[in-house]
């Protein structure tokens, strides 16, 4: 008998106050017997709705009916058979606009806890002692390079080397994971995580090289001459925006992605670690993103007294997911709502001393439906702060564009490529954040999928 | 794992050492004026330190380094047959040397094991180089065969007179200026200055009423060294760059130098606090 609750199983999680204090994961997980209920909740619908939300097409009903049975490895073979990052998916994808948002269960209450039971099965697989060795598929001789060890990346290796294809990633980083390591928070995707399951695509025999910066140490074209058949580029968007307005330069002003490296990648926050950060104690974050949220609590697991979300809309507006509000919210994180930064002021030493803001009121939609901000004249004040965080997206990186001949790239920089991943060149692929611009780690994974699967009809056509 | 093929100090105070690092992926394309970044350990900063050479055959690369802060003080006791945990590069664009006939090049301190490469290069292609190399003392002084062998006319000096001639490395790169000025125009078509902040302003100022276009190498501090985290940002022609990537060399008249000198010493009280922390017994050595 389903169980016809109208909400989820609630996730356990670490107490506000005390988590704000500390970068231990937030959401705790779900027992099995919490798992097993909130599996009975999926009416196993044959024409799977949830399943066409899924940019990596995870067999979702069948999965959640063998964790009702409490059959977890089962349910872990089948969500791996499609899926080779499922720990981190459980825990960063946006589930409630992609399988929960499809979810008839949605309908009338919330849908199936479908990403916590994801992330159950997974952490169940991880944590299980004695597990079968992974299949090691045999080699079909054909070599693919993957540049950037990312979702895209990852994911990609993973599929082609399932395929049969021996896989190379190069990473620029010394550690492996993209953002999945310098970007999310260790209290939101713990390193561990993602470097069990970077071992275990390891262990199914891709090799990664890293400190390795391709369109720098080789070009792509040298890697073909190294006798890779196709590359698949997944590199990204590191590249920080800044806001162009006057004192963004002064001492105290960080890109998200500076704060989040030195202490997501770098450990910043860990006395056994070199790598310094500043002492801070009120701190302002332009922008209101998931990445914003990620560096506005770092900010204050940090030690800093206020941090401000300054941002030129209102709530309900806000982009990043509400999950992530919520969270900042109850770690005491403060809303500037409807304010715009104009300027950061500084002192004689050239240390920042406070932001200037100014008021906004909201417009009409704009041609996304959005409600347009519009400054309220005079309306500027000050906020005293001494840090300044500045997380108003990225760009892909130019590395490989200026060092690939005929390489076609977007007016915003990006890598062009079709649905396919197909890029202007021959042989080479490209997709997740290099391609698009900063998006999310699942759509990354989609289109590493797609890359893989591309490659693959590629390879054979060549071959045939 | 990097291994350390060579390590040996370069003067007589020891404040300056060379390592060759085996890293045959960085020496395939190392090019003079790009920088590497390494990590010593697990636990390590990543630190930028500009390339001093490179053997494409043994797939080795040179770097130079002082002891200054905690890693480069550590790296110190590093010893010929380690190894240390991450080697990354080439990054950074490499120093545009074509087209020039008559270069002064300029270094301070261990600015000239950067400043040694440029010379070198530009040398093999027959450019006629002018070297200036102001050290504090003597007992400090590094490459004096090396600079000699790559340059049409060599200038060393000390601020105390120990070695060479006395004096700062401005009143030499002047001296050369004034001494190359054939129908009222100067024959150097560039200057390529590297040393501490500091001194590159001044040296731009130099340089600035003859109106030789003069480069500098910038090393802020940075993260990645890919672009990625916007920390080296410098301020040149009243645009905001990133030193990383758009560097390391710059158009000295157009570096915002109040800007830089400012960014430079933003984790001065850290540093100074980390360097206070290196073990003696173990010479600050983590992994034994």
């Amino acid at each position: 008998m389903a169980n016809m609750s109208l909400t989820k199983n609630p996730m356990p999680e670490q107490d506000p106050v005390v988590r704000s204090g500390n970068f231990d994961e937030v959401a705790l997980g779900y027992t099995p017997e919490m798992a097993v209920d909130e599996a009975k909740r999926c009416l196993n619908c044959k024409n799977m709705p949830c399943r066409s939300g899924c940019p990596v097409s995870v067999r979702i009903p069948e999965f959640i009916a063998k964790v009702a049975e409490g059959d977890f490895d089962t349910a872990y073979e089948i969500i791996t058979s499609t899926n080779s990052l499922p720990a981190v998916c459980g825990r960063v994808c946006p589930q409630e606009k992609q399988c929960e948002s499809k979810c008839v269960r949605g309908i009338k209450g919330e849908s199936v806890g479908i990403g916590r039971l994801e992330r159950f099965v997974a952490d169940y697989h991880m944590a299980k002692e004695n597990k079968e060795p992974v299949k090691v598929p045999e080699s079909n001789g054909h070599k693919i390079a993957v540049i950037g060890s990312g979702p895209a990346g990852l994911t990609c290796a993973g599929d082609l080397r399932k395929l049969g294809y021996d896989v190379t990633i190069f990473e620029a980083f010394h550690k492996s994971g993209g953002v999945l390591v310098y970007g999310i928070p260790q209290f939101r995707l713990p390193k561990e995580i993602v470097a069990a399951e970077i071992e275990n695509l390891k262990a199914m025999g891709v090799n990664i090289v890293n400190n390795a910066v391709i369109g720098k140490a080789e070009t792509i074209d040298e890697l073909f001459e190294d006798g890779y058949e196709a590359v698949f580029i997944g590199s990204g968007a590191g590249l920080p925006q800044f806001l162009h307005i006057p004192g963004e330069n002064l001492l105290g002003v960080y890109s998200a992605n500076e704060l989040l490296t030195r202490t997501n990648l770098m450990k910043a926050y860990r006395d056994d670690y070199d790598t310094p950060i500043k002492r801070f104690h009120r701190v302002a974050v332009v922008g209101a993103g998931n990445v914003a949220m990620d560096a506005a609590r770092v900010a204050k697991r940090l030690g800093a007294e206020h941090v401000y979300i300054t941002y030129r809309r209102g709530r309900d507006e806000l982009p990043a997911r509400l999950e992530e509000v919520e969270h900042a919210e109850a770690e005491g994180i403060e809303f500037n709502l409807l304010n715009n930064p104009c300027a950061i002021i500084g002192d004689e030493n050239g240390h920042v001393t406070g932001i200037e803001l100014i008021r906004q009121e909201l417009g009409e939609p704009d041609e996304k439906g959005r409600r347009k901000p519009v400054a309220v004249p005079g309306s500027n004040w000050v906020l005293d702060v001494d840090t300044v965080i500045i997380a108003i997206g990225t760009s892909p990186n130019p590395l490989i564009k200026s060092t690939t001949e005929g390489l076609a790239t977007t007016r915003k920089g990006g890598i062009e490529a079709d649905e396919k991943g197909q890029t202007s060149r021959e042989g080479i692929f490209a997709g997740g954040d290099a391609v698009t611009g900063a998006a999310t780690v699942i759509l990354a994974m989609g289109a590493g999928k797609t890359g893989a699967k591309s490659i693959d009809e590629y390879i054979k056509s060549k071959n045939k | 794992m990097y291994k350390v093929v060579t390590k040996r100090f370069l003067n007589e105070a020891k404040t300056i050492c060379l390592f060759e690092i085996e890293a045959p992926l960085v020496a395939k394309h190392a090019q003079a004026g790009q920088f590497v970044i390494f990590r010593l350990d697990e636990q390590g900063e990543r630190v930028p330190v500009s390339v001093a050479g490179w053997d494409r055959e043994k797939g080795t690369v040179t770097v130079m380094v002082q002891a200054a802060g905690r890693t480069t003080r550590m790296l110190h006791t590093v010893e010929q047959g380690d190894y240390i945990t991450d080697f990354v590069g080439p990054l950074g664009k490499a120093t545009e040397i074509e087209g020039l006939k008559k270069v002064c090049v300029v270094g301070g301190g261990v600015g000239c094991a950067i400043a040694y490469p440029i010379a070198k290069v530009m040398h093999e292609a027959g450019v006629e180089v002018t070297f200036i190399g102001g050290f504090r003392s003597a007992d400090i002084v590094i490459l004096k065969e090396e600079l000699a062998a790559v340059s049409d006319k060599l200038i060393m000096c000390t601020d105390d007179g120990t070695y060479g001639e006395k004096g700062f490395t401005t009143q030499y790169l002047k001296q050369e200026i004034d001494a190359n000025i054939a129908g009222g125009k100067p024959q150097f078509d560039r200057v390529i200055a590297i040393g501490p902040d500091i001194m590159m302003k001044f040296l731009a100022d130099v340089t600035r009423p003859y109106g030789i276009k003069t480069i500098i190498s910038l090393d802020p501090i940075m993260v990645d060294g890919t672009g990625m985290c916007g920390g080296c940002r410098v301020i040149v022609g009243g645009e905001t760059k990133f030193a990383c990537v758009d560097g390391p060399d710059f158009d000295a008249h157009e570096v915002d130098f109040d800007s830089l000198l400012k960014r430079a010493a933003f984790y001065k009280d850290e540093q100074d606090e980390a360097a206070k922390h290196i073990c003696r017994m173990t010479g600050g050595k983590r992994n034994g």
